[in-house]
This record gives C-alpha cells, structure tokens and sequence, in this order.
C-alpha cells in the first residue's frame, strides 16, 4: 500500500474529526442554553432544539466529505486504488477546508445559537429572526463543502 | 471563561421576561389601596398561599426566591458577596447587641447567612471569634469590647459598618468581573456621601467622619470630610468634581432623592447586561435588579399603607432594569 493513500485517509480523518469536533463543540454550548430556557419554560423547547442542532451540520458536511474521499479511493467498495504520494497530498489538502472551516465555524455558530437562544428565552414571537444570526455563520461552512468536494472529486485517481 | 455560565445566563434571559418593567410600576402606582397593590402583585406570581396578605412576607419570599435562582445556577456564593455581605455583618450587628444586652430571643436575623445569626450569637458569647469568617473576627471583638467598655452602641455599630464597607471594597477591587467591580465601587462611595450628609446634619466630628467612611476611588474621603465640615452646600459642591456630578442636584433636595438617584445609575449602568449573552454579568445584574425591583415595591406598598401623597411615593420610585 503505498504512501499516498495513507495521506489520502489521513485527509478523510481531518474533514471529519475537525469538523465533527466543531459540531460537538457548538451543540454542547448550544445545548447548555437551551436547557436554560427549557429549565424556566417548557414550551420553548422545539424553538430551541431547532436552535441547538444548527452548529450540527458541520459534522455532518465532513462526514459527506469523507465519505466522498473514501469512494474516490475505492476503500468503500472493497478494491483500493493506487494512490500515489502527491495525489495523496492533494486529496489531504482537499479535505482541509471543510475540516478546519467547519471546527471553527461549528464553535462560533453554538456561540451565535447560544445567543439566538437567549432572544427566544425573551421574546419567543422573534424567533425567525434569531434563527438568522446563527444560520449566517453556516455560510462560511457551506463554501468550504464546495471547495472540499470540488477538490475531492476533480482530483484524478 | 464565559462560556461557564450559559446555561446560567439563558435561564435568566426566562427569568427577565417576569421583571416588574416600568410600565407594570406605574399600574401598581395606580392601584387605589393597598389591598389593590397587594391583589395586583399576587396576579403577577409575587408571594404564594403562606404569604398571603403579608406584605413583608410577600417582599421577602421574592428576596429568597431571588437567592434560591442563584443556587440553582451553581454560580459560585463568592460573586455574589458584595451583594450579600451587608446582610452577614448586619446579623454581626444584632448578634453582638444581643450578647451585650443578654436578651436572648428577641433579635429578628437575616435568614441564610453564613453562620446564621443564632450561630453567631453563640460564637460571640463563647468569645470564640476564630469560628467567625476570616473578615469578621477582628471587627467582633472589636465591636464587642466597646460595647462592654463604654456602653456606646454606635460606635460599635460604626465598627461594624466600616467593617463591610472595607470587605465590598476589597471584593470589588480583587473582583475580575467588572460589574461586581462597579457595584462595589458605587456602594462604598454613596455610602461615604450618605455618612458625609448625615454627620453634617448631626454636626459630628471630622473625626469620627473620618473613622466611619472607606477610602475609595470615586470619592476622596479627606475632600469629602472638609466639605462636610463646612456645610451641606460644600458637600453639594464637593460632588460636581466626581462621577456623582448628576446626583449632586438630588443631594440638594434630599438624602432619599440622591439614594433614588444613585440606584437608577447602578440600574443605567446594568442595563448592557441585558444584551450580554456570556459571562457572570446578566446573572449578577438579574440579581441587582430584582433587589430593585423589592425596594421599589417595598416603598411603594410603605406609601400606599401610610396614604402617602402620589408625588411623595413618586419621587423615591426607581427606575426598572426592564
């Protein structure tokens, strides 16, 4: 097995765990917020359930990153490609977008939803607006997923 | 470090939304009577079936409830000491007048104090001072042995005072949130001013001004002591030289009309915390306001019981934090 497919799996590894480790991060801070708001009044809890579970699409974008990665090097179905060193370098490089894009932009969001969370705690009439602060922040996550799978799937194996 | 105190500051982000706002203040102000003061609170969750028509009872179940928010938060007691130490040191207060007047039973202490009241009548009376917190030791004894030397209850009270006094100030100055800070710097400070006036009215001395105010940053207290020797006019002018500027016209009307004044800065200067999603800050502002929020309805209840005039209640109402 040559070098380049260890670089190649190494770049699956960063997109998700980086990103999955942004997602966590973000939903555990969202999540401490919303059982605030739970905590005092019940019958906010799908508004902020909604609110909690937005910095979770990250993990969700490096997993779809990873996977793409694992398919284009065949370690999903059963027969691995060749995969030489720079090939494999470039597939690594592919994957950082999403993974470090998603690790930072996961922690912010929960930080916005956190906020969000505290102006549906005040006024639950708002709560299409509040749900807007943290869904910009998944912007920046969105174009790094773009980059990422551009990359990923134009690199020729 | 924020991110300790989300849960915290979401909970009370809830809790704000049942603050007495300044429109709901001008209903109670409209209330008729009493009674209807009392009706309108309890339509607005204040009180439960035990507090019934007590007033005091009322006032100190929403003082408790406040307490209790805290608890439930798990935010460290130690924050919130320049809020609640007052009361510790009162309790010290009480307790050393009932070791010295040896009238067991009559005392009424602050509740939830750390010892409680009863605790430290027991630890004065075994003269057992190292059962005390570190801050109250020296100031027990103290305060005690004048008591028993001379008789003279205000100057063991005066200990007393400036004991607390000292302890806010030296919590606020070790303080790393800066709204602790700006309470402990304001409480010291219109305190010094409350005891300037007051000691002008009663003509005391320089000298026992001196032994009874706390240095602090906003207020020089020598500055303060020579204007107050001088005359309520000095002391007026002393403090359109400090941040107190604006209160120095509610000072020439009278010592509530500047406590009035000095507690709707505390409450403006607070207010940014309604907007603060991280930190101690909303939690600790929570706390300021619904103590506010008690001495507001407090005086309120006070005027209406005793048919005071609309304008005399009107001119000691604060400002709400919502």
């Amino acid at each position: 097995m040559s070098l380049g497919i260890v670089f190649a799996l190494l770049g699956a590894a960063i997109a998700v765990s980086l990103a999955g480790m942004g997602s966590a991060s973000g939903v555990g801070v969202a999540g401490q917020a919303a059982s605030g708001v739970v905590a005092e009044d019940p019958a906010q809890f799908a508004k902020v359930l909604i609110l909690q579970l937005l910095p979770g699409t990250q993990g969700i974008y490096g997993l779809l990153v990873a996977f793409i990665v694992l398919s284009q090097i065949g370690l999903l179905g059963g027969e691995v490609a060749s995969v030489d060193l720079p090939t494999g370098l470039l597939i690594c490089a592919a994957c950082l977008p999403i993974g470090i894009v998603g690790l930072v932009s996961g922690r912010r969001q929960g930080n916005t939803a956190a906020a969000a969370i505290g102006i549906v705690a005040r006024r639950p009439e708002q709560f299409g607006k509040a749900m807007l602060f943290p869904a910009m922040v998944e912007t920046y996550a969105i174009l790094a997923l773009l980059i990422s799978i551009l990359a990923v799937t134009n690199i020729p194996i | 470090m924020g991110e300790k105190y989300i849960y915290a500051v979401a909970r009370i982000r809830v809790l704000e939304g049942s603050l007495l706002s300044n429109a709901l203040i001008r209903q109670l102000m409209a209330c008729q009577t009493y009674d209807q003061c009392l009706s309108f609170l309890k339509e607005k969750g204040w009180g439960d079936d035990e507090t019934g028509n007590d007033a005091e009872a009322m006032l100190s179940k929403e003082e408790a409830r406040t307490w209790q928010v805290v608890k439930e938060l798990a935010v460290p007691p130690e924050k919130f000491e320049v809020i609640r130490c007052p009361k510790r040191f009162h309790n010290l207060k009480a307790a050393v007048r009932e070791v010295y007047t040896e009238e067991t039973g009559r005392t009424i202490f602050y509740e939830e104090t750390d010892p409680s009241g009863e605790e430290m009548v027991r630890i004065i009376k075994e003269r057992d001072y190292d059962r005390l917190p570190k801050d109250m030791r020296d100031v027990a004894r103290d305060a005690l042995q004048t008591l028993l030397h001379t008789g003279d209850a205000q100057s063991a009270d005066l200990l007393i005072d400036r004991a607390v006094l000292k302890r806010i100030r030296d919590v606020g100055e070790t303080a790393d949130e800066e709204i602790i800070r700006v309470y402990a710097e304001t409480a010291v400070a219109v305190s010094d001013i409350r005891i300037a006036v007051r000691a002008q009215r009663m003509k005391k001395t320089s000298e026992f001004m001196e032994r009874a105010m706390v240095e602090c940053r906003s207020v020089q207290i020598k500055r303060l002591v020579r204007a107050a020797a001088k005359g309520a006019e000095e002391i007026v002018n002393y403090l359109r030289e400090t941040p107190y500027a604006g209160g120095a016209e509610a000072l020439g009307q009278s010592m509530s009309a500047f406590e009035r004044w000095c507690d709707n800065r505390m409450i403006r200067m607070i207010s940014p915390q309604k907007y603060e999603p991280f930190g101690i800050g909303p939690v600790v502002a929570y706390v300021i306001a619904r103590q506010n929020e008690i001495r507001t309805v407090r005086i309120i209840l006070t005027g209406k019981y005793n048919h005071l005039p609309e304008e005399r209640i009107w001119e000691r109402v604060r400002e709400m934090y919502v």
